[in-house]
C-alpha cells in the first residue's frame, strides 16, 4: 500500500470550509499517522479528499500509483458520530458494507461476529441503534469498517464527540487493535495527546496558511502512557507548535 | 391497566356528554322555543332513526364500501404519480428548482376545483371521481416524497459512499430506509387529502357513494341523513387512518426509537 498526495491544494468558494495549499505527504504502509491542528487548518478538508469525497483543485492523490477519484472501500471512512443506519440493528450496521460488496451471506455472517468479539460487543449483536451509548456507537463504527480490509483506514476526530473517559478507553482499545492488526491508519484529530498517543509520526497543520507546518515522528515504545516524561515532552512540543500562531 | 380503563371511562363520558347536550339544544330550540324548523337541524335520534333505516336496507354499508374502494383505488393511482414525481424533482436538480413550485401551487388548489375538468373529461362517472382523487392528493405526496428524500442526513450518504455504495444501493439500501418515516408521515397526509377529494368528486355524480348519499338526503330535505353521512364520513376516515397508517407509522418509528 502506498498512498501520496503531491501538491495538493483544495479552494472554496464559499469561506465556511477551510483552504489546503500545497500538501505534500506520503503515507507508508502499516503506518499509523495523525494530523492534528486548530479547527480551520483543513485537515477535515484533507480527508474528504483522500477519501475522494471532495477533488483537489490542484495536484494529485496517488493511492498504489492510481489517481483518486471518488469514494471507495479500499479507503473507508470512520466518522465523528452518527454515521450508524439507523434503522439497522448492531449486525446489520456491521454487515453493510459487505452487503454492498457482494460478500456470500456466511462469510457476512462470520467476519461481522469476529469484528463485534473484538469489540466486545457479540451480546449487542440484534440490539437497535439508538440503545447503545456514544462509546458503544463508535466501536460498532470501527467494526463495519475493520470488515471492509480496506487498503487504508481514515479516522475523522472519531472519538471528539464522547466524553473523555470513553474517549480515552476507546483510543487504548484502538491502539491494542493497531498493534496486532498494523493497519495503515490515517487519523484526524484536534487532540495533541490522541496524536502523540496513537501515531507513528504526527504532522502539525497550520490554521493560517493551510499547510504543513511540521511532521513530528514519534519515536516511543507501545504501549504508551501519558504520563511517561518522553510523552509528556512530546505533548509539549507539538502542543506550542499548534498553539505557536497566536504569539506571532 | 386501572389508568387505562379509567381514561376509556373519560372517552365514554365525554361524547355521552356531547350527545346530551347536543340532543337538549334541539328540544330547546326546535320543541320548546320553535327558534329553528325540525327540517333544518339535526337531532341524535333523527340520527339514529336514520342509521336503522340505511344499515337496515344495506344502503349504509354499501355506501361505504364504494367510496372506499373508489378512495383506494384513486390513491394508489395518486401515490405512484406522487411518488414518482416526488423522485423526478429530487433526482434532477433543474426539476426540483422549475417543477417544485409548480407542483406547490396546485397542490393549494382545493380539489372541487378539479370539478369541472373531470365531468368534461369523464361524464358522470367512477373515473370522474377518481380522477379528482388524484389531483387532490398526487401532488402533496410528490412534495412529500422529495422533502423526505432531501431530509436524509448527509453523514449517511457520505459512509455508504465511502465503503463502496453505487448510485442504486444508495438509494436501495440507504435512501429508502433512511426517509420511510418521513415518507409515511407524508403518505398518510396524502391519505386526508384524498378521502376529502373523493368526497368532493362523489357529491357531483350519481355513482353509489357516501357523497352520492349525502346528497340524496339534501333531495329529500332529510337532515338527519346528511349528518349520519356526515359523522359516517369522519368516522371512516379516523379508522383507516388508526387501522392502516397508523400500524405502519408505528412499525418504522419503533424499529428506529422515534
Amino acid at each position: 500500500m502506498s498512498l501520496i498526495l503531491k501538491n495538493v491544494s483544495k479552494q472554496f468558494d464559499d469561506a465556511s470550509q477551510s483552504t489546503l495549499n500545497h500538501i505534500d505527504l506520503e503515507i507508508r504502509d502499516g503506518e499509523f499517522l495523525c494530523i492534528v491542528g486548530k479547527s480551520g487548518c483543513g485537515k477535515s478538508t484533507l480527508l474528504n479528499l483522500v477519501a475522494g469525497l471532495d477533488q483537489p483543485t490542484e495536484g494529485e492523490i496517488l493511492l498504489n500509483g492510481q489517481k483518486v477519484t471518488g469514494p471507495g472501500a479500499d479507503r473507508v471512512v470512520m466518522f465523528q458520530e452518527h454515521a450508524l443506519f439507523p434503522w439497522r440493528n448492531v449486525i446489520e450496521n456491521v454487515k453493510f458494507g459487505m452487503e454492498i460488496a457482494g460478500l456470500p451471506k456466511a462469510e457476512q455472517e462470520e467476519k461481522a461476529m469476529h469484528y463485534l468479539r473484538m469489540m466486545q460487543l457479540e451480546d449487542y449483536r440484534d440490539y437497535p441503534i439508538h440503545q447503545l451509548s456514544g462509546g458503544m456507537r463508535q466501536r460498532v463504527a470501527l467494526a463495519r469498517a475493520l470488515t471492509l480490509d480496506s487498503q487504508i483506514l481514515l479516522m475523522d476526530e472519531p472519538f471528539s464527540a464522547l466524553d473523555k473517559q470513553t474517549s480515552n478507553r476507546l483510543r487504548k482499545e484502538l491502539q491494542e487493535i493497531w498493534m496486532s492488526m498494523k493497519k495503515t491508519i490515517l487519523f484526524i484529530t484536534h487532540s495533541v495527546e490522541e496524536a502523540v498517543y496513537l501515531g507513528d509520526r504526527v504532522v502539525v497543520m497550520s490554521d493560517v496558511t493551510g499547510s504543513i507546518k511540521d511532521v513530528v515522528p514519534i519515536e516511543l515504545e507501545r504501549p504508551r502512557y501519558v504520563y511517561d516524561e518522553k510523552f509528556v515532552e512530546y505533548r509539549h512540543r507539538i502542543l506550542s507548535e499548534v498553539q505557536g500562531e497566536e504569539e506571532v | 391497566m386501572k389508568k387505562n380503563k379509567g381514561k376509556t371511562l373519560g372517552v365514554i363520558l365525554f361524547f355521552a356528554g356531547i350527545l346530551i347536550a347536543w340532543q337538549l339544544v334541539y328540544f330547546a330550540g326546535v320543541d320548546l322555543l320553535s327558534i329553528w324548523k325540525s327540517y333544518a337541524m339535526p337531532s341524535p335520534s333523527g340520527v339514529w332513526i336514520s342509521f336503522i333505516k340505511l344499515a337496515g336496507d344495506g344502503s349504509l354499508l354499501a355506501a361505504i364500501v364504494y367510496s372506499l374502494v373508489r378512495g383506494a383505488i384513486g390513491y394508489l393511482i395518486a401515490l405512484v404519480i406522487g411518488a414518482v414525481l416526488g423522485f423526478l424533482m429530487n433526482h434532477f436538480e433543474y426539476l426540483h428548482r422549475n417543477l417544485r413550485p409548480l407542483v406547490m401551487g396546485i397542490q393549494t388548489l382545493p380539489s372541487i376545483c378539479w370539478v369541472p375538468f373531470s365531468i368534461l373529461w369523464f361524464g358522470l362517472t367512477q373515473q370522474a371521481i377518481i380522477f379528482v382523487v388524484v389531483m387532490g392528493s398526487a401532488f402533496g405526496m410528490a412534495i412529500s416524497v422529495d422533502n423526505a428524500i432531501r431530509n436524509v442526513p448527509s453523514i449517511c450518504l457520505k459512509a455508504a459512499r465511502t465503503m463502496g455504495a453505487n448510485k442504486r444501493q444508495i438509494y436501495r439500501k440507504v435512501i429508502l430506509p433512511a426517509s420511510l418515516p418521513e415518507m409515511v408521515s407524508g403518505l398518510k397526509q396524502g391519505w386526508s387529502f384524498a378521502w376529502r377529494a373523493l368526497m368532493s368528486g362523489e357529491v357531483m355524480t350519481t355513482c353509489t357513494g357516501l357523497g352520492q348519499t349525502l346528497i340524496t338526503g339534501r333531495n329529500l330535505a332529510d337532515i338527519n341523513q346528511v349528518m349520519l353521512v356526515m359523522i359516517v364520513i369522519v368516522l371512516t376516515g379516523i379508522v383507516i387512518d388508526q387501522t392502516v397508517f397508523r400500524q405502519i407509522e408505528k412499525r418504522v418509528y419503533a424499529k428506529r426509537g422515534m
